[in-house]
């Protein structure tokens, strides 16, 4: 784990370097995009692939470390590092509490409690006002802050810290799938009866789950009113989000923690390429095109296409 | 004679049918009990009341000098009872090896704290493998292997998590003649090892070979109970098999 998390911040240093040597403004809103998909199909994965939930409401726990973001900066302003951990409080609790309410139930019935969550979610958001309601919240970013007495544009700043984040979320759900933890989460996904015949306790297992996942999703979405400058329900709980989320997983493969980070690379990046080249309006068309080629040709994404080549090729 | 495991009155409905009626058992330390009934007879009904997958109720389970009412599954499987299922459960995505990992982290290793190494661990799943003559396939996935290796990983699997009482709920339909042998065999060693044994099973000359003692449920009732050769020439239970 140490090495794995040495050889991660290296990686991350690296393009930190990179992209601060390059220099364009642009580079940073697309790479910001990508870095905030990595965590939220990291986050999704924890419990939709280690354990076989499908959470349908990723954009609700995004909304909320979101709205835990604007809710701060009206009533107490605090630097964006900190926001980040109250965003991730909130929403794992809420995981937490959803977990408890929901995890009785199985399959698509849970699916669909957590698709409710997150109408209920917005519609509290839509009419409290203190939070800016249905018309939005404007949140002015300043141009630079002074870390240390150097000067950094504050855009570069918040690609530094979503980067940081995605290294903790790939250090997190690796480092659960090699531990007793990882084991549990997999006889959940396997076979629940079995699980607990075996001494597993599956609920609080599950609930585990839910508040990690659920506070990675709040974790990613609290910078976010800095970095788009005004939120309003419609976006924070955009349906690119929960659709996202869930594709960007199956796509690169559920079972292991490199898939959400190669399907949301591979996923992201299409979109940033199409949002510039053709209309933002084609992002989500790309996801349902990907989506239904990855599940007639890698039903397991790519991880698990690579994983059955390497199985076949040592047998043969 | 210590009770080791003590049924009293459960009584188990799912809706309008009732599903066990007031069954009383009681199973001694080391004992080995056949418990026979026809077909949807309650004899499941009875092993997920004993095992926590559901919950009786009315009357109590008490185990090991403990109640168990109310207790989850997971609880159980801590204090010593464990299960097979009828049709095998294993762990799919995993390997055979790590489908015993599971019992041994979470409830031998939780209970003694014991097991502390990679090492250790790795021993553990071998030796469980090697006693149910499926170490050659440590590294296969469940779906390579026959219905007669499923029952053996089933097994292998409910003794990792070091069980007082085992519960075999019919490891041994559609097997054949020298499979059911086998089977038996490992049941007979653990046995002799200490561990109290319930076997359930519709193959008679397995039950009265291994049987101590034999249990009989019809419809949600115990009927007759006592030494097998009696038992199988009880009248009621004759009735209850061959029809009047």
């Amino acid at each position: 784990m140490v090495k794995f998390s040495l050889i991660a911040i290296v990686v991350a240093a690296a393009l930190l370097l990179l992209a601060h040597w390059i220099h364009v403004d642009y580079l940073y809103f697309a790479s910001y995009t990508i870095l905030q998909f990595i965590v939220l199909a990291t986050a999704w994965n924890i419990l939709g692939g280690y354990c076989g939930y499908v959470n349908f409401g990723s954009a609700a726990f995004f909304a909320l470390g979101a709205y835990a973001s604007v809710f701060m900066h009206k009533a107490y302003p605090v630097p964006v590092p900190v926001l980040i951990v109250i965003g991730g409080l909130v929403s794992g609790i809420v995981g937490l509490g959803m977990g408890y309410l929901t995890l009785r139930l199985r399959g698509s019935f849970f699916a669909i409690a957590t698709l409710a969550l997150a109408v209920v979610l917005q519609t509290l958001i839509v009419n409290w006002d203190y939070v800016g309601g249905s018309r939005g919240a404007y949140i002015i970013r300043p141009e630079n802050i002074t870390i240390l007495g150097f000067q950094i544009n504050y855009i570069e700043y918040l690609f530094g810290l979503m980067l940081l984040l995605a290294v903790i979320a790939l250090i997190t759900a690796r480092t659960i799938e090699r531990s007793q933890l990882g084991l549990g989460f997999a006889t959940i996904r396997d076979d629940e009866l079995a699980a607990e015949a075996c001494g597993v306790p599956t609920l609080r297992t599950k609930l585990i789950a839910t508040a990690i996942s659920g506070a990675f999703m709040g974790m990613a979405g609290a910078p976010f009113p800095y970095y788009i400058g005004y939120l309003q329900p419609a976006s924070a709980f955009g349906l690119e989000y929960a659709v996202n989320s869930i594709a960007m997983p199956m796509i690169g493969g559920t079972t292991s923690w490199v898939g959400p980070l190669v399907g949301a690379v591979l996923l992201g990046g299409a979109q940033q390429y199409a949002t510039v080249t053709i209309s933002s309006a084609v992002n989500l068309l790309i996801v349902g095109l990907m989506l239904v080629a990855f599940v007639i040709i890698a039903p397991n994404g790519l991880v698990g296409l690579v994983q059955d080549r390497l199985r076949a090729r040592r047998r043969s | 004679m210590t009770v080791l495991l003590h049924v009293d009155n459960v009584t188990k409905r799912f809706g309008g049918f009732v599903a066990l009626d007031g069954v009383q058992l009681e199973v001694a330390a080391g004992e080995r009990l056949g418990l026979i009934g026809p077909n949807g007879s309650g004899k499941s009904t009875l092993v997920n009341c004993i095992c926590g997958t559901l919950q009786n109720e009315s009357g109590n389970v008490r185990f090991d000098g403990q109640v168990m009412d109310g207790m989850a599954a997971h609880e159980r499987t801590h204090r010593g009872l464990s299960r097979s299922f009828q049709l095998p459960r294993p762990f799919h995505s995993m390997t055979l090896a790590e489908n015993l990992r599971v019992p041994l982290l979470y409830t031998v290793q939780a209970r003694t704290g014991l097991l502390h190494s990679a090492g250790d661990l790795e021993a553990r799943c071998h030796e469980l493998l090697d006693m149910v003559g499926l170490l050659k396939k440590a590294r296969h996935m469940p779906r390579d292997l026959t219905q007669v290796e499923m029952r053996k990983l089933e097994l292998a699997r409910a003794m990792a998590a070091e069980p007082k009482l085992l519960i075999a709920d019919e490891s041994m339909a559609g097997l054949s003649h020298s499979e059911v042998e086998d089977i038996l065999t490992l049941l007979l060693r653990l046995n002799e090892r200490g561990i109290t044994i319930i076997l359930i099973e519709h193959i008679m000359s397995a039950v009265m070979k291994f049987s101590q003692r034999l249990a009989v449920l019809v419809s949600g009732k115990k009927i007759a109970d006592g030494a097998p050769e009696t038992v199988v020439r009880n009248p009621e239970v004759v009735r209850a098999y061959l029809g009047q």
